[in-house]
């Protein structure tokens, strides 16, 4: 168990390490490039060059590489080109409020998904399977910005109810966050309500829980002691697993409602080509997606006897 | 001997053609009510951007008179069967030819993941060791990149074209196929007639590519199913937040970028193309499921 | 049926008609079943697969799932119809009055629930006892089935306990209520030969001293014998014969229990002077059965006109006989006695020089233990001894058993042969060429044509996504038998031909084949380079038992014809001792005696070979057996015993030695030979484990 914790954490760091260095060549390999990023397409060559030799560019690819990863590592990654200030200092108040976001779907979509798909798995075939499976594929394939699209209509051009944007200006509004989280939900739910019916299906068709029923337990003790621990394995790798899906959607949603999170800024510094708010934007993802895979081989893990004795 | 097999007559004991099993396929596809809505709507649009270039269709990219109503008159005694957007440019051409670009990329970009993909999980799972930790290291790698922000950062490096589409999906996609294939060979080469085929010295390339592949085709089918719809979701996404095909083309997500912030004074130049992208994604998924249905019943 | 006695029985099926309703329709799964179970009496149900008796356990339980239903007829438990009774009156009399135990152990145990809580949940539920006293009965439960440290057994998940344990738990928390009637379905199927025979002595036990009524569901004639006092054969969803099973047993009247009696290797039987006789043709499927008499088109004794009248055929009483009925309108009129189905004999072949040789033969895994203590020691690396020393010899047609339960190395001694795995020391000798380190990829395409194998598995063995023909057609090109394609197609003809199979099979796929069909095609592919030595790993033990007389006939017949050593893989003595004319029996990776046939069966025997012996069950009333169960679970092959491999179950060990000394191979002059520390004056000395009664 701790073996296993340990190896996992080695590859989690190499899996950083490798990501940090393609991101790193990919984008500062070419140091005039970086330059011409920093001081405009216009600078002169000269201009550029003194630029790179007062910013200690002139090192070897690999010295500078690894200064990089030492600034990173203390949460250093330089100056926004576009903002003129530290990377670090937007970075904080940008995830504070993806995180925002992030907890509030998560204490909606979760309940929601299990409670549906354990319903809907109880019974395989029933009408309520039938409806919440067919819902729940209808809502997974609209992709965000398209139920965004049809939700702004709605509720903002068409009932005047809800503000259009939620960048927040005039501080936390409830109000803006509405929009944002539900076209998470109603996008994300549905994914992990079919795991966890097709979870719960599987087990209910198990021979133990006909064990269970033939020993002449009520329906409930059945379903409660018996399906549920088991049935609910998959679907809490599928939740943890969901922070790397759920990052993806963010950007979109945070994007369409000009929500000032992580997302939109990583969007923005893209169209920018602001190269050292991408690297740290992306070095946090991947650090979040490896991080919650981490999470979620240890769950399985722990939530599994036939693993954790062996 | 004294064994007599009756023959079953209902078993055809030719083998058919591909255009026939085809069809049966199809027929199949009407036990699953689902999955033949789905067909039924890919179907119409793969019409719509097979015919796109015979349609007496507007320039997609002319600029005529923007902000018209659905139905509206065309200055040239025409009509905008589905108004007109902002610039004056015709909805119902955009869609259209929309749809061909986004299903030509789409079904390109599943393409190349696919094949790379497939190669890659056939050659972990079935050689196993080194050439398992290795690509699946590699593939680890990628797959710790939330999918749009490996696009994002591809996009930002290559700059934004079909071409970069297709890379931005290969490197997202393939991992995912190769640990599905992976997963599929790891269980299909414990069957004995891959022991058979080893007994009698065959290339690890034969087995892998005649033996375990097309055993593992039934879940590949519902996958690359649901993988186009994916594909499309990815391209519009790019669109949508300025990285994907560059415009002046038509692009359903660009579309809807630029309808939305215009929604209160036009909102069927943001309606329309939102309902275009959801009925193909559904298409796709729909279809998927009714395959995987159907895949299960036998 | 109508025997009135005064008792009313546990159990009665009256009429039953059970069907699966699919997409296809209607699927008479069960019909016109009747069955009597009186108090304590154990009744067996045989057939083979698809014959509806795993439907009648569940019908009995009312647990039919969504698409099956008693479609009419009445299932009475204690004179009272569980088809009327409310979702509640089930609820209290599963589990508590009728319980069940299940094939697959493993499966019927909840993975994630501790031993002792899945057993206190019975008498928590069913009766008025607080959770201490629950706890309490369920320990006093597990000891009385046999099992060591309850208390430990309580504590732990299913996993980590073996699967003879497991199937002991179920079988305790069926009977945790002392229910009045107990279906056991296939309860041994899952599990080794020596296992098997402690849960059938367990069960037999059982049925004495709490005086259960039992419903034994199996497809083995033998374990049925063993353990019930009367049986009821069905085929096809009908039941076909039922009575005492003595009577069954000695006097059977319908002609498919006749059949089934003929097509299972007895004591008795031989390959070449009495051999099998396979039932012909195959099981219908259900959508396909034949009008009146399902078994008709099987029947030697089918008179049309009479066995397929509309409306079927009825069971009757056997006139001046207590409780025994057949299904047949012909039975009064069937001479048996003069009754001489030829079976599939053959002369015994020449057997000529030594085709293949292995000396000293060793094959090691290595296993990364990644655990934190072996990490800590720094001890990283262990060593599975799959195969210890392995010595043999096979010549030209020469039929070579090697039995073993599982671990024991046998089919890692197969990939070792057909250099799928590289041996770790000794040699591997065919027709003079030395081949244990050459994989096989590295060896000429006329070396692998020369060592062929039958695989297990008939839903396996074939590519499924390849029509038959192009697999065969692959093997005949692979080996350079022929290269011309019309030649080729003429030689997959051929080889068809030779399994018997019609020609146009070429084109079909495997899953239009039936299970015996597949594997007559996997003994083609084999054939198909013409091998000198055919290794076949287990090939009928998946297939029914009328289809696997029919299958291990032809395999013989070919091998006999083509001259070909046989090497024959299997856990079934039954089976081993009808077609081989030498055995080598093995435990954990050693052999631990080998010699003839004849050596094999009779004293001196290896402690183990006796114990397997006794272990096999017999569907014959004349053999008279010893009962040897053997105590403990089969050692793991990562963690053998120190010594003799065998020690730890031998019922005969004689002390110390045992435990540090691996013991000496004795041999005798014919090439007996026994790896024992008993001296073989002394095994010589052990009374025989059958004796047949001179009737």
């Amino acid at each position: 168990m701790i073996v296993l914790a340990a190896k996992r954490l080695v590859a989690m760091l190499l899996i950083m390490l490798v990501v940090s260095f393609i991101l790193f060549s990919l984008f500062e390999a070419d140091k005039m490039a970086v330059a011409g990023k920093v001081l405009g397409p216009y600078s002169s060559v000269e201009q550029r060059e003194t630029w790179l030799s007062q910013n200690g560019y002139d090192e070897p690819f690999f010295t500078r590489y690894t200064q990089w990863v030492g600034g990173a590592l203390h949460g250093d990654f330089g100056n926004s080109l576009q903002y003129k200030v530290p990377v670090s200092e937007l970075l904080v108040d940008r995830l504070k409020n993806t995180g925002i976001l992030a907890l509030v779907f998560f204490l909606i979509m979760i309940p929601l998904s299990l409670t549906l798909g354990v319903l809907a798995g109880m019974k395989e075939g029933s009408w309520l399977d039938r409806i919440i499976s067919i819902f729940s594929v209808l809502t997974t394939s609209i992709p965000e910005f398209v139920t965004a699209t049809f939700l702004t209509g709605l509720f903002v051009y068409t009932w005047h109810l809800l503000p259009g944007t939620s960048s927040m200006t005039s501080g936390f509004s409830w109000k803006e966050m509405i929009l944002p989280v539900a076209v998470l939900v109603i996008y994300d739910f549905g994914y992990v309500t079919r795991m966890t019916r097709a979870s719960m299906a599987e087990v209910m068709t198990s021979q133990y829980i006909r064990t269970a029923i033939l020993k002449g337990l009520p329906y409930k003790r059945v379903i409660m002691r018996h399906a549920l621990r088991n049935a609910l394995i998959a679907p809490f790798t599928v939740i943890v697993l969901q922070l790397n899906w759920l990052l993806s959607g963010l950007v979109v949603v945070e994007v369409f409602f000009a929500y000032k999170g992580f997302g939109s800024l990583l969007v923005d510094a893209a169209l920018f080509g602001d190269i050292y708010v991408i690297e740290a934007c992306v070095m946090v993802a991947v650090f979040i997606a490896v991080f919650s895979q981490f999470i979620s081989d240890i769950g399985y893990t722990l939530l599994n006897p036939r693993i954790r004795f062996s | 001997m004294t064994e007599t097999i009756k023959l079953d007559k209902e078993i055809p004991a030719k083998r058919e053609s591909g255009f026939k099993r085809f069809f049966k396929a199809l027929a199949l596809m009407r036990e699953s009510p689902v999955g033949m809505i789905g067909a039924l709507i890919i179907l119409f649009w793969v019409t719509m951007a097979v015919l796109a270039p015979f349609l007496p269709l507007y320039d997609p990219n002319a600029i005529m008179s923007p902000f018209q109503k659905i139905g509206a008159a065309a200055p040239d005694g025409g009509t905008f069967w589905l108004g007109t957007d902002h610039k004056g440019r015709d909805i119902l051409s955009r869609i259209i030819w929309g749809a061909q670009k986004v299903l030509i990329w789409a079904t390109f970009a599943t393409f190349v993941a696919y094949v790379v993909g497939m190669l890659m999980g056939v050659l972990a799972g079935y050689k196993g060791g080194w050439a398992d930790e290795i690509v699946s290291f590699v593939a680890n790698i990628f797959l710790s990149f939330p999918f749009i922000i490996l696009c994002i950062i591809i996009v930002a490096t290559l700059g934004a074209s079909g071409w970069t589409v297709v890379v931005a999906v290969t490197f997202a996609s393939a991992p995912q196929i190769m640990r599905i294939v992976r997963g599929l060979v790891l269980d299909l080469k414990t069957r004995d007639y891959i022991f058979a085929a080893q007994t009698r010295g065959e290339s690890p390339w034969y087995i892998m590519l005649v033996e375990l592949l097309p055993n593992a085709r039934g879940p590949l089918i519902v996958d690359a199913c649901l993988r186009l719809g994916y594909t499309v979701v990815a391209i519009a996404t790019l669109g949508f937040l300025g990285l994907g095909l560059p415009p002046p083309d038509p692009d359903w997500g660009l579309m809807l970028k630029e309808a939305v912030p215009l929604g209160a004074f036009a909102g069927h130049s943001m309606y329309l193309p939102a309902a275009a992208l959801a009925s193909l994604i559904l298409g796709f998924n729909l279809l998927a499921d009714g395959l995987r249905e159907i895949s299960l019943r036998d | 049926m109508s025997n009135t006695t005064a008792v009313t029985p546990v159990l009665e099926c009256k009429n039953v008609n059970i069907s699966y309703y699919t997409r296809a329709g209607e699927i008479p799964a069960v019909i016109d079943f009747n069955l009597t179970v009186l108090p304590g009496e154990s009744i067996g149900i045989v057939g083979e697969s698809g014959c509806g008796k795993s439907t009648v356990a569940l019908a009995i339980m009312n647990y039919m799932g969504k698409n099956g239903r008693v479609k009419s007829g009445q299932i009475l438990f204690n004179g009272r119809d569980l088809q009327t009774m409310s979702e509640d009156e089930l609820r209290s009399i599963r589990g508590s009055q009728i319980s069940m135990v299940y094939q697959e152990p493993m499966a019927s145990l909840n993975p994630s629930m501790k031993i002792g809580e899945q057993l206190i949940e019975v008498p928590l539920y069913h009766e008025n006892v607080t959770e201490a006293e629950a706890r309490q009965r369920s320990m006093e439960m597990l000891a009385a089935v046999r099992l060591p440290d309850p208390q430990r057994i309580m504590d732990s998940y299913p996993h980590q306990i073996s699967g003879g344990q497991q199937q002991r738990v179920v079988i305790a928390m069926a009977l945790l209520s002392k229910p009045a009637l107990l279906l056991l379905d296939e309860p041994t199927t899952a599990l080794d030969v020596t296992v098997e025979a402690g849960i059938v002595q367990l069960i037999k036990d059982i049925s004495k001293q709490f005086g259960t009524s039992m419903i034994y569901i199996s497809h083995n004639l033998g374990l049925i014998l063993e353990t019930c006092d009367r049986i009821t054969v069905m085929y096809s969803g009908e039941a076909v014969e039922s009575g005492a099973v003595q009577t069954v047993f000695n006097e059977m009247r319908h002609p498919y229990t006749r059949g089934l009696f003929a097509s299972i290797p007895l004591p008795g039987t031989n390959k070449n002077s009495r051999p099998l006789v396979p039932i012909r043709g195959q099981l219908p499927l259900p959508q396909n059965r034949p009008q009146g008499c399902y078994f008709g088109p099987r029947c030697d004794f089918f008179q049309a006109g009479r066995c397929d009248t509309q409306g079927g055929i009825n069971m009757r009483p056997v006139p001046d006989e207590q409780r025994h009925d057949v299904r047949c309108v012909r039975f009064e009129e069937i001479d048996w006695a003069s009754y001489r189905p030829t079976g599939l004999s053959g002369e015994q072949a020449e057997i000529g020089k030594t085709v293949l040789e292995v000396k000293h033969m060793k094959k090691y895994y290595e296993l990364k233990d990644s655990s934190l203590m072996a990490m800590i020691k720094g001890k990283k690396v262990q060593y599975v001894k799959a195969n210890e020393d392995i010595n043999l010899i096979a010549r030209e047609a020469e039929t070579v058993a090697i039995v073993g339960e599982s671990g024991c190395g046998k089919s890692t001694f197969a990939k070792v042969l057909m250099g799928l795995e590289e041996a770790t020391e000794g040699e591997v000798i065919l027709n003079g060429l030395e081949l244990s380190h050459t994989p096989v990829q590295a060896r000429k395409a006329q070396t692998v044509a020369l060592l062929q194998m039958v695989f297990q598995n008939p839903f396996d063995t074939l590519n499924p996504s390849h029509t038959v023909g192009s697999q065969i057609a692959r093997v005949i090109k692979k080996f350079d038998i022929e290269s011309d394609p019309d030649k080729i197609n003429q030689r997959v003809m051929e080889l068809l031909d030779l399994v018997k199979l019609p020609r146009d099979f070429a084109l079909r796929r495997p899953r239009q084949l039936s299970g015996g069909q597949k594997q007559r095609i996997g003994i083609a592919r084999a054939f198909a380079g013409r091998p000198s030595v055919v290794v076949a790993d287990e090939p009928v033990s998946a297939l029914d038992v009328s289809v696997q007389a029919a299958v291990t006939g032809l395999l013989t017949d070919i091998q006999r014809n083509l001259k070909t050593t046989l090497l024959f893989i299997s856990h079934d003595l039954s089976v081993v001792r009808y077609v081989s004319d030498r055995i080598v029996v093995m435990y954990l990776g050693h052999i631990m005696e080998q010699g003839t046939t004849d050596e094999i069966f009779n004293p001196p025997y290896h402690p183990y070979t006796e114990a397997l012996l006794s272990a096999v069950p017999i569907a014959d009333t004349s053999v008279k057996k010893r009962h040897i169960v053997l105590e403990g679970e089969l050692p793991s092959p990562v963690n053998p015993p120190s010594g003799c491999p065998f020690q730890t179950r031998c019922p005969r060990k004689i002390g110390a030695i045992c435990e540090t000394q691996l013991p000496p191979l004795q041999q005798t002059a014919t090439g007996h030979a026994i790896m024992c520390h008993i001296p073989l004056a002394e095994l010589q000395l052990i009374e025989q484990v059958f004796q047949v009664d001179a009737a």
